[in-house]
């Protein structure tokens, strides 16, 4: 069951877009994500989900990965489906019951923000799928290190992802082992009354943190030993360069997005 | 009459994707009553995935396994009372520990169990008398203990539940010679006093040697050889060759034939290898 968490998942292929470089790839992202919010239209979200659906393609990525990674969140999904459809008031009635009514805005709406939302889970996978996470802090450090100026401590943030980000899979095997163990010892963790179960989750939950708090120890330790003291003077292996496709990919994003503005503008 | 009894057990990871691996493939096996069984195999021969069947926290792909001549998955909801029967305790187990004292944590299986106060006391007091814990040491806090005591505990959890088959995950990993003799030791004694069948998985050849019965040998997802303790050690090139290794001890006398220095028995035990030799000394008139 754990095993289906893909948050953060990187597949290691050689598309155009695993390609791109990882600061352009972050800009992107967030113009991607402006541009959903600023359409308006459904023919606003019609051309996002056009720019979606071809990086999906050139990515080379099987859909069904992306679904894998919609699935999850569908319980929110939902939520704000039911909520919008019945709670959004005006336009054409449809249904009426006490304080409950269906519109046609209603329905509208919850279509708009189906459609809105997949598209973003889409668009922002898609930037993990193809960014191996190290590249992704690197971008990270590099797209945030004029803040240095200002003293905001940029490389310790970037390394403290990167650990974090590293330590997702290693967290996710413990935590499998330790229900093993905890279920050999008969607790009842996927069977039982809820309140069991609760219970049970603190046979888990504090294995769990005492084995963290040890891998961080010695982590830090680790980390001393190899004389590590903070991003000042350290170079890296792999330097970033810009491309002509980045440019291109870039400006197509840009393209798009004003269309989307003139859109929202003049319809 | 076979406590323990597999049926072309077969598992299969992540069948359908392109991860798939099969981690046991067909194993027959019968355990009797009452046995101690060591098993040996190298990283990924399959071990650590077959122990995990005997408890049903893994489900076969295929094949059938038998507690007491029953199917252990014939009714799905009687899961749990399999675990109680078969006890599992893992590789590095003193780091499922959570209970805020030793008592608590030992007492944190039977009481799953349903078992009532007085006999959850009885048996946490008895099985950490056994095991030889100090009985001061039941309301400290076990994160407190050294590691060698942490891992007791955590055994002595398993044990307090009376499997009547205990599965030992490399019960002596990482610890120091007096801590590995002090666990053997336990288990020992444990085994002298229940009768209860135990199996070790283990990859130290000389623990395995000096108290298992029998030997299972796993090597590439199936078993490579179970028989008599004896038996399988007079398999050492075999043994060898797949990456696994005999006893210090064997190999000694196993040169020493090359030499014309044949005892023409099979020696596993520096004890037995004593007693070999003072004999063979006596026959021959020489005395020391």
């Amino acid at each position: 069951m754990l095993k289906d968490i893909t948050i953060g998942q990187y597949f290691p292929m050689n598309s155009v877009i695993h390609r791109l470089d990882p600061r352009f790839k972050i800009v992107i992202t967030l113009i991607f994500i402006v541009m959903l919010f600023t359409g308006e239209s459904f023919i606003c979200l019609g051309i996002s989900a056009v720019y979606t659906l071809i990086a999906v393609l050139l990515s080379r990525i099987k859909f069904k990965m992306f679904m894998k990674s919609i699935k999850p969140l569908m319980p929110f999904l939902l939520i704000t489906a039911v909520l919008n459809l019945l709670f959004m008031g005006d336009g054409e009635v449809y249904f009426h019951w006490k304080f409950i009514k269906i519109t046609s805005d209603g329905i509208n709406v919850s279509v708009f923000m189906i459609i809105r939302i997949v598209l973003l889970i889409m668009g922002s996978s898609l930037l993990t799928y193809t960014t191996s996470p190290i590249t992704l802090t690197d971008a990270v450090e590099r797209l945030l290190s004029p803040l240095k100026r200002f003293k905001f401590p940029v490389h310790e943030l970037a390394m403290m992802m990167s650990i974090a980000l590293r330590f997702i899979p290693t967290l996710i095997e413990e935590t499998d082992k330790i229900i093993s163990a905890q279920k050999a010892r008969g607790a009842e963790i996927d069977t039982g009354s809820i309140t069991n179960r609760a219970k049970n989750m603190v046979s888990i939950l504090i294995p769990l943190f005492i084995s963290a708090f040890r891998r961080a120890d010695e982590l830090a330790t680790a980390m001393e030993c190899r004389c590590y003291n903070g991003g000042e003077g350290r170079t890296r292996l792999r330097q970033l360069k810009s491309k002509l496709r980045d440019y291109t990919a870039l400006s197509v994003t840009i393209l798009f997005f004003v269309c989307v503005i003139l859109l929202n503008i003049f319809i | 009459m076979a406590v323990l009894k597999t049926e072309q057990l077969t598992y299969v990871y992540s069948q359908g994707t392109p991860f798939e691996k099969t981690a046991i493939d067909h194993v027959n096996l019968e355990i009797n009553e009452g046995e101690i069984i060591g098993i040996m195999g190298h990283t990924g021969s399959g071990k650590s995935t077959l122990i995990q069947h005997f408890n049903g926290l893994l489900k076969a792909t295929s094949g059938k396994i038998y507690l007491d001549g029953k199917d252990i998955w014939a009714d799905k909801s009687e899961i749990r009372s399999v675990r109680f029967k078969v006890g599992l305790v893992f590789q590095y187990p003193e780091y499922q520990i959570f209970e805020e004292t030793v008592y608590k944590d030992i007492a944190f299986g039977c009481k799953n169990m349903g078992l009532d106060e007085a006999e959850i006391k009885r048996r946490v007091i008895e099985t950490a008398y056994d095991i030889g814990l100090p009985e001061e040491i039941l309301e400290k806090s076990p994160f407190e203990l050294s590691g060698g005591q942490k891992r007791l505990v955590a055994i002595a959890g398993v044990m307090a539940m009376n499997p009547r088959v205990l599965i030992l995950d490399e019960p002596s990993a990482s610890l120091d010679p007096a801590g590995r003799d002090r666990i053997f030791d336990c288990i020992k004694a444990y085994h002298k006093k229940t009768k209860n069948t135990i199996l070790i998985v283990s990859h130290s050849m000389e623990d395995i040697a000096r108290f298992a019965d029998r030997i299972l040998v796993m090597n590439n997802a199936g078993v490579f050889c179970f028989d008599e303790t004896e038996k399988v050690f007079s398999r050492a090139e075999e043994i060898s060759k797949i990456g696994l290794d005999v006893p210090q001890i064997t190999k000694v006398f196993l040169e020493l034939k090359k030499y014309g220095l044949d005892f023409g028995k099979k020696v596993y035990t520096v004890e037995y290898a004593k007693e070999l030799i003072l004999k063979n000394l006596r026959e021959r008139g020489i005395v020391c």
